[in-house]
């Protein structure tokens, strides 16, 4: 399985999640910059987290308007996994691929630090490696990671159980209903506040986001065998 | 201001607008016979800005000279963006510190923020990637709104910088004193990684050579930056507000990635930031450092805004800018390299062979001056030092030790005191994950980060107490240095070598040069015997506000090896039954300390004693115990003492407790600062193993798995009993409660 692992100006934790991807989860990773007008041939898009444009206007308002956008659409509604982390769930965010949007904190403070996530839903792409309910450690580092949607949206995301992971215990943010990552209606693309690419060596602290990727790819093996 | 509002050369002269600039009458009479005639206003810009202190180092010159600066592992002594240390294996460290102290008593969230801003150009100038920031802070005791908004702000203009360039800010220090409340220090270090055939020196070699600007455009911000760090603040110092600049995180992210990928062309030649000085300072150090000259068209240099005149541009601060000089005819492959990042890379001059510096515009020659006049030639004073009155006082005073009724409670306020207390609130504002090597995070003795690819990782810290400097600075001197070294060997880690920045008061004032002069002795003395020369650093003086001069603080950047990740050592305890050693004897030391400042209000006597030999002897054996494996945790002695170590190393993960036996004297044995000790823990099993290799180990307890802290005096009575939780919120709580 091939990821693409999509590089806009600013972007900073693309090498985070390169790494991640060959090192920890043996499968294959390239860059792509953003200017790119392709993404055939890659079986998984990821947009890393950083500060794209500088975060200027407002986070991901500029990095949706990339050509390689274009593409992460196509790629979503053809079906690929598709993982946006932090400035990537905030560009997924701007790009109308997942719905509601994001505020400041509530704390109006940059966080980072590992807080405990738990597991909503176990039974999408990404999480099918977890247990439903399970809570697991994940780190945060964000400045606008307070989700909000409208009660309707909310209604939408708890009914097509699309909230996949929400903040256990202390919500640091001040996110609706505690929401730390959801997918779309299809399952295909999540995104999250967290960083699952920083949980993947216990030498670093925690290694419980490497089941997320390792969900992707076995998925990924399965509904190829199928097809096949 | 246009050309035509500036000052002709003999008006410069008879009204003496070169003082105005920082320069003195002496100084702008070497000036006029260096060129041989009077300078224009421009030219005078240039001298003054290069013949600053912050640039040229004129005062602290001969002081600086004293440091040892080599050793067989140093790559890269002073005088290039930042030092390098080789690591083994074709790699090397660069690293440097840097202060941005008034800037950021003017602004605090852009002064701290293009403070780390700087600080990473050096390091990317060298060709290495940044991997890694700390800091070093210094404000007042957070009880003013001022004092407050300062830390605040400064923290804030740290975090913007460096969490949206994505490099992480790993450690550091904070201490908080009333001599820091209206010039609060703020210095920046960055620490990068490189391979040995990718490091870039900033020489303009090679006559024809194409000098190329790169990077933001140039704007009116920060103009005379660098004559305003050389000065005292004073009330009056608000209205230099425009001298600070103002930082673009993405930008130098975009410029960070663009260089790191030019420094793989061959047609590359030299590179320098354009810090301090701007053009100036770059133009100018790079041609001297090859024996070459430069002239540039400043029409076209890439304005901001309009009707720039040359004097503007030159003294110009605007960051995220560097000059680099290129083979000449391979200029548009450097065009394309920026390109792709959406940066501007313009050719703006030549590289010539006569040593000159000269500035066309508009089509006039506006300067034409030695290059080596600018850099190299400055004037370079050895001013007069006294030994203040009030040292000889502190020395003679006898000071005894406190008496303590509430052993517990003292140990709680010592633990919320904010130089003690967590910095969490601070280090949770950092990314300091980014790039996912961090093993080590904030909060323990040294930050430790890996190096992919291989079983190494580096230490880092930075360190101070400046306490003990304004007691005696020679002491001083040696323990910032051996301080930061123990925290180096206590995560499991060979120091290296160190980088320093230099804060003092006016050194116009004979007790303030003293000062610099004794510290420089300390460090020097200390880097000699503990192996770790000085690769670069940084002077900051003038640190003064109406008149009052900040402790010396000489802050101290210490990088060192760790050889195999196995070996990385944190100050937690690990788990019940481990054996509680403190390495080296108690002595009743209170001059300086904590518990002398926290019970009186001030600091006075002597500072504690250090013997840099048994220091030395300590850390190998430590290490060396380390390394065989033999060590569960380890924590260096300091603020606060024994009793302020011990507390910390239960405020670990795990829910653990510790129940020592003090020998001695009780107040000196839980708070007393004496220096080169550290509290280590060890399985039941390598006992044996660990006394015969540490010698001066001295096993008072052990690590229980009820989380309560039981120290009992000599003869065996309970003086603290606390649990741990109450401790913590003590320690955890404080800074937050201040500012609230």
């Amino acid at each position: 399985m091939k990821f693409a692992v999509i590089v806009f100006p600013g972007s900073n934790c693309d090498v985070d999640m390169f790494h991640a991807i060959k090192d920890e989860l043996g499968a294959e990773a390239e860059y792509v910059w953003h200017s790119e007008g392709s993404l055939d041939g890659y079986d998984g898009v990821l947009l890393p987290g950083g500060f794209s444009y500088g975060d200027y206007l407002r986070s991901g308002a500029i990095a949706r308007f990339s050509n390689v956008m274009n593409e992460v659409v196509k790629a979503a509604e053809a079906g690929k996994p598709v993982l946006g982390v932090c400035n990537g769930f905030q560009i997924l965010l701007e790009a109308g691929l997942l719905p509601g949007a994001m505020r400041r904190n509530q704390n109006l403070k940059f966080m980072c630090r590992t807080v405990q996530l738990k597991v909503e839903n176990a039974d999408t792409l990404f999480t099918l490696g977890y247990e439903q309910g399970e809570v697991i450690q994940i780190p945060i580092a964000h400045g606008e990671g307070n989700y909000y949607c409208n009660e309707e949206t909310l209604i939408k995301l708890e009914e097509n159980k699309q909230i996949a992971f929400t903040y256990h215990g202390e919500n640091p943010n001040g996110s609706l209903a505690d929401i730390a990552g959801i997918t779309n209606e299809k399952g295909n693309v999540l995104g999250m506040m967290p960083h699952p690419e920083r949980a993947v060596d216990t030498l670093l602290g925690s290694a419980d986001g490497l089941r997320l990727f390792q969900s992707i790819v076995k998925h990924w093996r399965e509904s190829h065998v199928v097809i096949a | 201001m246009s050309l035509l509002l500036e000052p002709n050369p003999e008006l410069i002269k008879s009204e003496r607008i070169y003082a105005e600039m920082g320069l003195s009458d002496d100084e702008f009479a070497m000036v006029e016979n260096t060129l041989g005639r009077l300078p224009n206003y421009t030219e005078l810009g240039l001298f003054s800005v290069m013949w600053s202190e912050h640039c040229s180092y004129k005062n602290s010159k001969p002081v600086l000279r004293k440091f040892p600066t080599t050793g067989e592992k140093v790559l890269q002594g002073p005088g290039e963006g930042a030092g390098i240390v080789d690591i083994g294996d074709n790699q090397a460290v660069v690293f440097k510190i840097e202060s941005h102290n008034h800037p950021s008593a003017i602004e605090p969230y852009q002064g701290a923020a293009t403070g780390v801003g700087g600080i990473i150009r050096d390091v990317f100038s060298m060709g290495a990637r940044p991997i890694a920031l700390l800091n070093s802070l210094r404000f007042g005791e957070l009880k003013s709104a001022r004092g407050k908004y300062l830390f605040k702000e400064v923290v804030a203009g740290i975090a913007g910088y460096g969490n949206c360039i994505g490099i992480p800010t790993v450690g550091g220090e904070i201490q908080f004193d009333s001599s820091y409340e209206g010039n609060p220090l703020v210095n920046a270090m960055c620490v990068g990684l490189i391979n040995h055939e990718d490091i870039k020196k900033g020489q303009a070699h090679g006559v024809g050579n194409t000098v190329m600007y790169v990077g933001a455009k140039t704007g009116r911000d920060g103009i005379h930056g660098a004559t305003f760090a050389s000065e005292e603040l004073t009330d009056a110092s608000e209205e230099k507000r425009p001298a600070v600049q103002v930082g673009d995180p993405f930008m130098e992210k975009l410029l960070l990635e663009a260089c790191l990928e030019l420094i793989h062309s061959d047609a590359l030649i030299g590179i320098q930031d354009m810090g301090a000085a701007g053009l100036t300072s770059s133009s100018a150090e790079m041609a001297s450092k090859a024996g070459s000259g430069i002239e540039m068209n400043l029409d076209l240099v890439p304005q901001r805004e309009t009707g720039m005149s040359a004097y503007e541009m030159m003294l110009s601060e605007s960051q995220e800018r560097m000059l680099i000089v290129v083979t000449k005819g391979r200029e548009q492959e450097i065009v394309d390299l920026f390109s792709k990042y959406e940066l501007e890379a313009v050719s703006i001059g030549t590289v010539t062979d006569d040593q000159k510096l000269r500035l066309v515009h508009k089509g006039e020659v506006v300067a034409d001056v030695p290059v080596d006049a600018l850099a190299e030639e400055a004037p370079v004073y050895n001013k007069p030092s006294s030994e203040p009155a009030f040292y000889r006082e502190f020395q003679e005073m006898e000071v005894s030790a406190p008496v303590i009724e509430d052993y517990s409670e003292t140990l709680k306020n010592l633990l919320s005191q904010p130089t003690i207390a967590s910095k969490e609130w601070v280090y949770d504002q950092y990314d300091y994950m980014v790039r996912t090597n961090t093993v080590v995070a904030p909060g323990s003795d040294a930050a430790v980060v890996r190096i992919r690819e291989t079983n190494k990782a580096l230490a880092m810290t930075t360190d101070c107490n400046s306490r003990y400097l304004y007691l005696d600075p020679e002491a001083g001197g040696k323990i910032a240095v051996a301080e930061a070294a123990r925290n180096i060997v206590c995560s499991g880690a060979e120091p290296l070598a160190i980088t320093d920045c230099l804060n003092f008061g006016n050194p116009e004032k004979p007790e303030i040069f003293w000062q610099i002069e004794k510290a420089v002795d300390g460090m020097s003395e200390a880097c000699r015997t503990l192996s770790t020369p000085v690769i670069g650093g940084n002077v900051s003086l003038y640190n003064e506000t109406n008149g009052e001069a900040v402790y010396p603080t000489p802050v101290v950047g210490m990088v060192g090896l760790v050889h195999d990740v196995r070996h990385i050592t944190t100050q937690s305890f690990k788990q019940s039954g481990d054996l509680i050693y403190v390495i080296g004897e108690t002595k009743e030391e209170f001059g300086g300390s904590e518990l002398q400042k926290m019970l009186s209000g001030k600091i006075f006597g002597k500072a504690p004693e250090i013997d840099l030999e048994v220091e030395l002897k300590r850390q190998k054996q430590l290490l060396t115990a380390i390394q065989g494996g033999l060590v569960a945790s380890a924590h260096d002695i300091a603020e606060g003492g024994f009793a302020v170590a011990v507390a910390e190393s239960l405020f670990g993960e795990k829910q653990l407790g510790a129940d020592v036996t003090i020998s001695g004297h009780a107040a000196a044995a839980l708070f007393s600062e004496t220096q080169s000790r550290f509290l280590i823990s060890v399985r039941p099993e390598n006992q044996t193993e660990f006394e015969e290799l540490v010698e001066d180990a001295n096993l008072i307890g052990k690590v229980t798995d009820v989380p309560e802290l039981t120290i009992s005096d000599s003869g065996r009575q309970p003086i603290v009993t606390e649990s741990v939780n109450e401790l913590f919120t003590a320690w955890k709580g404080a800074i937050p409660c201040l500012l609230s």
